[in-house]
């Protein structure tokens, strides 16, 4: 079957949504744009406390552990799943409420969607819980390193085992951690370090670790001062013989002799799951835009007029049209690919798609707005040129946009890593 | 429910439509354009596909039920193989479907049978008129309601196999909306002007049309005396050439990206180069997200939601821009030879750009 229509529980979770947009995130959009490293903790407390009263612990689609504990007869699914669908639509409308804000919603993010995708069930019990009690916890990812960003396979944090004491060492400095410092210094939270065990085996090598919040030897020590989604902390985290308990890597402690690429390949399915999701919250900047710069048109006495063709429509009335056609095309790209991820399928080639073609349409989009408004737009009494400043940040992280081409390259020409560099 | 896997049935029908473009019409693409001709065989030979067939109810003489999203899957797979002779193939769609659409009962009964359970015959239709910003919401072909039917006056293009129409559908402009009305052949008044010399599209016949104070009696007004909504026919024109669009755009990227694998340039594959993998990168995106987008439109209009002429003019405009990017670039991958007529990328090319203006050359 091919269908478009949004699915009935999705439809509601998004009113709600929209409404916690619209009442506790845009009021206070610009506050935290201008006062950088201010934590919103009205917004972190409403979020938490709605999430726990849904039963929803944490930003990761699966309930696969919730699921155990149901009755039999509840576990049979009615209903063909949508978690990653109904995860693409919240973070759509967290976004276009402000993804600044939305960066520091308490529940895990890339640190439990990385424990989701690589973690054994034992392993998802024991991380995951803590994003299901009484205060908010955050978690983190942390991949690049001073020396390396997109060359994920150059990183040089160590991990050794101490077979004495049952524990792993680890020894580097990460950089570009988003909520790295709400994760290790406010509440329980977690960070998913990737690290090598065999520095000699390459990408056969990386491993992530989980380091909880607490652990001796783990350090934040530098926030940045960023551009755009300045109401997320990017930290950086230094690891000085900070000891983990061994259960706490993500996967095999093999390193298998024959030319394997396991642990990298674990970094990258966690990416296939969560490229759609970054990709989403560009949407919502996009959408947000382009709805303000409709509004502020209208109030100038410009209407969109749908239907007609090309020559009659003024130049403004084409960008604003052209602007949607990229917007909801590459929305339902973010769609099919979570609706891929959803049913099992593999998705890396949409995945990638979906966050190259929103990095370049939240871009395009904003660019434009500012650009169409004038000297109004260039203002910072509107949010336009705040949104200009947010959406850039879509086509770097979780893979730049020229990576994603790499990966969206290879899958259609049917080339190793090898054969496209 | 989201769902992006085409049915069963929508399958059988992809593929074999498939089989037929790659081993039919893609082969015969560059003779018909270099000739300005089709093989009639070729174009019965699609006709037995049964595409517009399957859209009609069995009460006229059909085997299924009208399904926008079914035709834009059979249309992109139509232009896969090429685009000219798609148009070739659905045009007795160009008649029948608004018949279906917006006729009433006894045009349904008089047209739809003698159509479809007949061979391919050049049913057309006359929508474009020639202007550079013709809007077919806002036709210079005018009908004047009179005692006993309709007189019509104006000039039109583009209306495909003119010459040897067996009936016409043409629209004109009453009362500030476009309607359509039947013309036979032969009616005094109207005359098939020059066949016009196109940049793409070659072996497709498109003629000129005049109407000089044409009458008709009433009950050649489709829809009857009360007439119709136009909104539906140009949504579905719309739909079937953003379709098309992503059919072609699909032969022009597969084409460019089996060359790049092919071709070597300084000790490896052209698409080993990161210029060149991009560029194919960033074709197959905009594609997946056209194609995406007219699919949504389709079924927009399938369940009769409120925007769906919004989102059949928002597939068109993206397919418009889409397909130009996508050929013109298919040509640069294969540089000096993407330029040279034996390869099929600079055809594609021009009829890339006919995407904007092929509004009216299909239904779906």
């Amino acid at each position: 079957m091919i269908e478009f229509e949004t699915p009935k529980p999705i439809v509601k979770q998004k009113y709600l949504l929209q409404t916690v947009a619209e009442e506790m995130m845009r009021p206070h959009s610009r506050h935290f744009d201008e006062h950088e490293h201010e934590i919103p903790w009205d917004y972190i407390n409403f979020m938490h406390q709605a999430m726990q009263a849904v039963g929803a612990g944490s930003l990761t689609p699966s309930d696969g552990d919730a699921k155990e504990e149901m009755p039999e007869e509840k576990k049979k699914k009615k209903y063909p799943p949508i978690g990653y669908q109904s995860l693409a639509f919240m973070l759509e409308t967290l976004s276009w409420g402000d993804v600044g804000m939305y960066l520091v919603t308490p529940g895990g993010g890339l640190g439990a969607a990385a424990v989701e995708a690589t973690g054994t069930p034992e392993q998802k019990k024991k991380f995951l819980k803590r994003f299901q009690q009484e205060m908010p916890a955050f978690g983190a990812m942390a991949m690049t390193e001073p020396h390396c960003g997109s060359d994920t396979s150059a990183i040089r944090t160590t991990a050794i085992q101490d077979k004495e004491t049952n524990e792993w060492i680890l020894n580097g400095e990460k950089i570009f951690v988003t909520a790295g410092q709400k994760s290790l210094e406010e509440g329980d939270g977690l960070v998913v370090v990737w690290a090598t065990i065999d520095p000699a085996a390459g990408r056969a090598g990386m491993r992530p670790f989980v380091v909880e919040a607490g652990t001796p030897g783990v350090k934040v020590t530098k926030l940045e001062h960023k551009m755009g989604i300045r109401a997320s902390d990017t930290a950086s985290i230094v690891l000085q013989d900070a000891r983990i308990p061994y259960e706490n890597i993500l996967g095999s402690a093999e390193v298998p002799k024959e030319k394997a690429t396991k642990g990298f390949k674990g970094a990258m399915a966690t990416f296939d799951a969560t490229r759609p999701l970054v990709a989403a919250t560009g949407i919502g900047v996009a959408r947000a835009t382009l709805e303000l710069l409709k509004e502020m048109l209208a109030q100038e006495g410009v209407n969109i007029r749908y239907g007609l063709p090309r020559q009659k429509l003024s130049n403004v009335e084409r960008d604003v049209i052209d602007m949607e056609v990229m917007l909801e095309s590459a929305w339902l790209l973010v769609i099919k690919a979570v609706w891929m991820a959803d049913n099992r399928k593999p998705n890396p080639l949409e995945a990638s798609m979906s966050k190259v073609l929103a990095g370049d349409v939240v871009n395009k989009i904003t660019q434009k707005a500012v650009e169409i408004m004038g000297p109004i737009g260039y203002t910072r009494d509107h949010l336009l040129e705040k949104w200009f400043r947010d959406a850039k940040i879509t086509d770097i992280y979780e893979g730049t946009g020229q990576i994603n081409r790499l990966i969206v390259a290879r899958n259609i020409l049917g080339y190793r890593g090898s054969q496209l560099r | 429910m989201y769902a992006f896997e085409p049915s069963e049935e929508q399958k059988m029908l992809i593929d074999a439509i498939q089989r037929f473009s790659i081993n039919d019409l893609r082969p015969a693409a560059h003779d018909a354009d270099e000739n300005e001709q089709f093989s009639k065989d070729l174009i019965e030979k699609g006709w037995e596909l049964g595409v517009l067939q399957a859209s009609i109810p069995e009460e006229y003489g059909g085997f299924g039920d009208h399904s926008a999203v079914t035709g834009a899957l059979a249309a992109e797979e139509l232009a896969l193989g090429d685009i000219a002779g798609a148009f070739a193939i659905l045009a007795p769609g160009l008649f029948a479907l608004p018949i279906l659409f917006a006729g009433d009962q006894e045009q349904r009964q008089q047209y739809l049978g003698s159509i479809i359970e007949s061979e391919w015959k050049p049913f057309t239709a006359a929508l474009v008129e020639p202007r550079f910003d013709f809007d077919p919401n806002d036709l210079q072909t005018e009908a004047r309601e009179t005692n006993d039917g309709y007189v019509l006056n104006g000039d039109k293009v583009f209306v495909p196999f003119a010459d040897e129409a067996e009936n016409f559908l043409a629209y004109a402009n009453l009362n500030g909306s476009s309607q359509g009305f039947i013309i036979p052949p032969g009616t005094k008044g109207l005359e098939v002007g020059e066949r016009q010399p196109l940049l793409g599209v070659k072996a497709l016949p498109l003629y000129q049309l005049s109407l000089n104070d044409v009458h008709i009696p009433k009950k050649n007004r489709l829809g009857g005396p009360d007439g119709h909504d136009f909104n539906l026919i140009l949504d579905s024109s719309r739909i079937a050439v953003a379709a098309l669009g992503v059919g072609l755009s699909r032969a022009a990227f597969e084409y460019a990206r089996d060359y790049a694998k092919d071709r070597e340039v300084f000790g490896v594959k052209v698409a080993q180069k990161q210029s060149i993998a991009f560029m194919l990168a960033e074709m197959a995106t905009e594609i997946e997200a056209i194609r995406l987008l007219t699919w949504e439109a389709a079924w927009m209009l399938d369940e009769g939601k409120e925007d769906a002429s919004k989102y059949a003019y928002l597939a068109h405009t993206g397919a418009t821009n889409m397909a130009m990017m996508v050929t013109d670039r298919a040509v640069q991958i294969l540089g000096g030879h993407g330029y040279i007529r034996e390869h099929p990328v600079e055809m594609w090319m021009r009829s890339g750009r006919g995407i904007a203006t092929f509004t009216g050359l299909a239904m779906i």
